[in-house]
């Protein structure tokens, strides 16, 4: 085991897999000369050159779609988005090329491809560099999508979706960057569409990903105190989801608590609560609660923008109240 | 701005461009002697297939036989015929949604091509693509996409690849001049140029998008001049004169493969038929006359002309070549009719590979 942050161990993973494979390019906006907008791709450039670590134009529908192009003929590019909220640029490419080229072609043309950047809210980014989309990517047969929240899963999951010949869009989280964690030495890989049971507990189950984990465990770690066991459950990957990780664990807590940034209408924990309802109706005792990101733009100001994000607090009262606890007043989607 | 109801004439092309080209040299038949005698007839019959090819699609869309959108080609055949005269077999065609013709021209079966058009098992991509998505991975036939402009940064991905693994391939990439407004387009030209990739863009000027005319959708006309914006290297060519399209193309392709530099091309044409098979080939937005004015300068009829004056075909072979072509087209009709429709457990697969 190695501590390192959650952007080394990204490093890392492309890093290893660059060299094990050498069709493997990265291309994006600042990822070479400039060390990445977010130093994730700190040092490729001086290692794997200027052939395979590509700094682009801003053209997030060119280079996204140039990636699709070349991942028909045998290249297995790494497309980085610099945040995702610019992948909205993309999106044709990423939809209407990346994900329906194998099946529109009869099974012709795979596209392995990873499009990775950091998603989600924070650092009083307001509107437009501050939002959640992955439901947006989550809803297209054809794509994988991925949102590590720990440095481990962080490597193991991006060596894997590099290494799978499917498009694979791969949401990090920048507020997760700095931080650290315990990493497996050696080669690493994690596996797509398989949940984790980042805490065990026996009263509720509370679903996160990506930096919402966070917030579930310290939510969990405060409720232990009272005597409350939370198992708190990262699927890791949401397309394909791990059904029957989550739906283990609900059979087990029969009490289900969802915490996602994004925002709450048709978003991911509107998909995790059709497969609980259909797969465990009979062993839920409460309705399934979801604590999520304010239906807004993001607002710039600290005090709203705080609000606006699912918080400790907000976790813990709906976690009291699928218990049917008093005195707590928690919103589910407040 | 001309009222959209107004089927009024559109402008002359030559009145609307600043051309920078040059017209090609000498007749047709002069520029026919100089060409290979197998390679002229090869040419003729592949013009002459994908005519009677896409007149047959027309029928079978009119029976009810081929459903979704069908965007036929004629009109605009000396195009495809010319340019991909010039690649090699291992070379990448990416195409638009009006690509029967590019995908017979660059030999993929008529029968697996009209079975596609028909939905059925056997068709090139399974029956799971139809008119606007044939691909044909053996052949390099790198699709038939279906949102305007979405082909040209794939076209230039593989171009990317070829220069990645250092391979003499060249990328041909077809689109209508209605791609040149998309954002997709200057993206890519962009890209195209900074990277220096070995890629041939091909705007097909058939004057419409969808309804629209040219010069109700850009000031410029003069399209190749796009290409100056990307410091690339242009020009323009008659895409009614298959010769032409094929010298012209011989020394982009060229281009391509020994500096592996981009350019564009303006084929300027003119498609005979609607925009789609749900499109009359004229009325609100051109009028009959217009239409019937262009068919004079049918690629097919000129083509056959000059190789007729220059004894290189006569009436003879015309109609041997004419009943061979037409019994290729009953075949491939047959064949798609014999064929089943896909199984249903065909639904779900092709989604993921493994």
């Amino acid at each position: 085991m190695s501590i390192m942050t959650y952007r080394e161990a990204l490093n890392q993973a492309m890093r290893e897999e660059m060299r094990r494979d050498e069709t493997i390019v990265l291309m994006g906006e600042e990822v070479g000369f400039y060390q990445g907008a977010y130093k994730v791709s700190k040092g490729l450039l001086d290692e794997f050159g200027p052939m395979r670590v590509l700094d682009t134009p801003i053209t997030e529908l060119g280079f996204t779609g140039l990636g699709v192009g070349a991942a028909m003929v045998g290249v297995r590019p790494i497309v980085e988005m610099m945040t995702f909220n610019f992948a909205l640029l993309a999106l044709d490419q990423i939809v209407n090329s990346a994900a329906k080229m194998l099946y529109m072609s009869g099974g012709q043309f795979s596209i392995p491809l990873v499009v990775r950047g950091p998603g989600g809210a924070g650092h009083q980014l307001a509107a437009q560099h501050s939002q959640s989309l992955e439901a947006w990517f989550c809803h297209v047969p054809g794509l994988k999508v991925v949102t590590p929240a720990t440095p481990a899963d962080a490597k193991g999951l991006l060596k894997t979706s590099i290494r799978d010949n499917n498009p694979v869009v791969f949401i990090e989280s920048e507020v997760l960057y700095g931080t650290r964690g315990e990493v497996p030495d050696g080669e690493y890989l994690t596996p797509l569409g398989v949940a984790d049971v980042k805490r065990p507990g026996r009263d509720v189950t509370v679903i996160a990903h990506s930096k919402m984990l966070l917030v579930a465990l310290d939510a969990a770690a405060d409720l232990a105190k009272e005597g409350i066991e939370v198992e708190v459950v990262d699927p890791r990957t949401l397309r394909p989801l791990d059904v029957e990780t989550l739906l283990n664990s609900v059979k087990k807590t029969n009490r289900v608590v969802i915490v996602e940034e994004g925002w709450p209408q048709y978003g991911v924990g509107a998909q995790f609560v059709d497969v609980i309802q259909h797969g465990a109706f009979d062993y839920l005792d409460a309705p399934i609660l979801r604590v999520t990101g304010a239906d807004v733009p993001m607002p710039y100001a600290k005090n709203l923008e705080h609000l606006a994000l699912p918080a400790k607090q907000r976790v813990k009262d709906a976690v009291y109240r699928v218990l049917y606890r008093q005195g707590v007043g928690a919103q589910g989607h407040a | 701005m001309k009222s959209s109801n107004a089927a009024t004439k559109t402008a002359n092309l030559a009145d609307l461009m600043c051309a920078p080209g040059q017209p090609a040299a000498g007749t047709m038949e002069e520029r026919a002697r100089r060409e290979d005698l197998t390679l002229l007839k090869t040419m003729l019959e592949q013009m002459l297939l994908v005519r009677r090819f896409e007149e047959k699609a027309a029928e079978l869309y009119t029976l009810g036989k081929i459903g979704g959108f069908c965007h036929l080609y004629i009109g605009q055949e000396a195009v495809a015929v010319g340019a991909l005269s010039t690649t090699q077999p291992d070379d990448y065609i990416f195409t638009s949604y009006r690509e029967h013709g590019h995908a017979l021209v660059r030999g993929m079966d008529p029968g697996e091509v009209m079975a596609e058009l028909c939905g059925k098992q056997s068709g090139v991509s399974k029956g799971k693509g139809g008119s606007m998505h044939l691909f044909d991975k053996r052949r390099g036939f790198l699709g038939g996409h279906a949102i305007v402009g979405g082909q040209i940064p794939l076209a230039a991905g593989a171009a990317f690849a070829s220069k990645y693994f250092q391979q003499s391939r060249v990328t041909l990439c077809f689109f209508g001049e209605a791609a040149v407004n998309i954002g997709s387009f200057h993206e890519s030209l962009n890209l195209a140029a900074l990277w220096k990739l070995p890629v041939v863009f091909i705007c097909e000027n058939n004057r419409f998008g969808m309804g629209t005319p040219i010069e109700r959708a850009s000031t410029l006309y003069d399209l190749s001049q796009k290409a100056c914006a990307y410091n690339m290297a242009r020009t323009w060519v008659d895409g009614m004169d298959v010769l032409a399209v094929r010298e012209t193309l011989k020394e982009a392709v060229d281009r391509a493969r020994q500096a592996s530099a981009p350019t564009l091309i303006e084929a300027r044409t003119y498609r005979f038929m609607g925009h789609s098979m749900s499109d009359p080939s004229h009325g609100h937005y051109r009028t009959k006359s217009e239409v019937e004015e262009q068919r004079r300068h049918d690629p097919i009829k000129q083509f056959t002309a000059a190789l007729e004056a220059t004894g290189i075909v006569n009436q003879e072979y015309l109609d041997e070549l004419e009943q061979k072509v037409r019994d290729m087209v009953e075949e491939a009709v047959a064949f798609a009719e014999r064929s089943p429709e896909p199984d249903p457990k065909e639904l779900g697969t092709d989604v993921y590979v493994d």
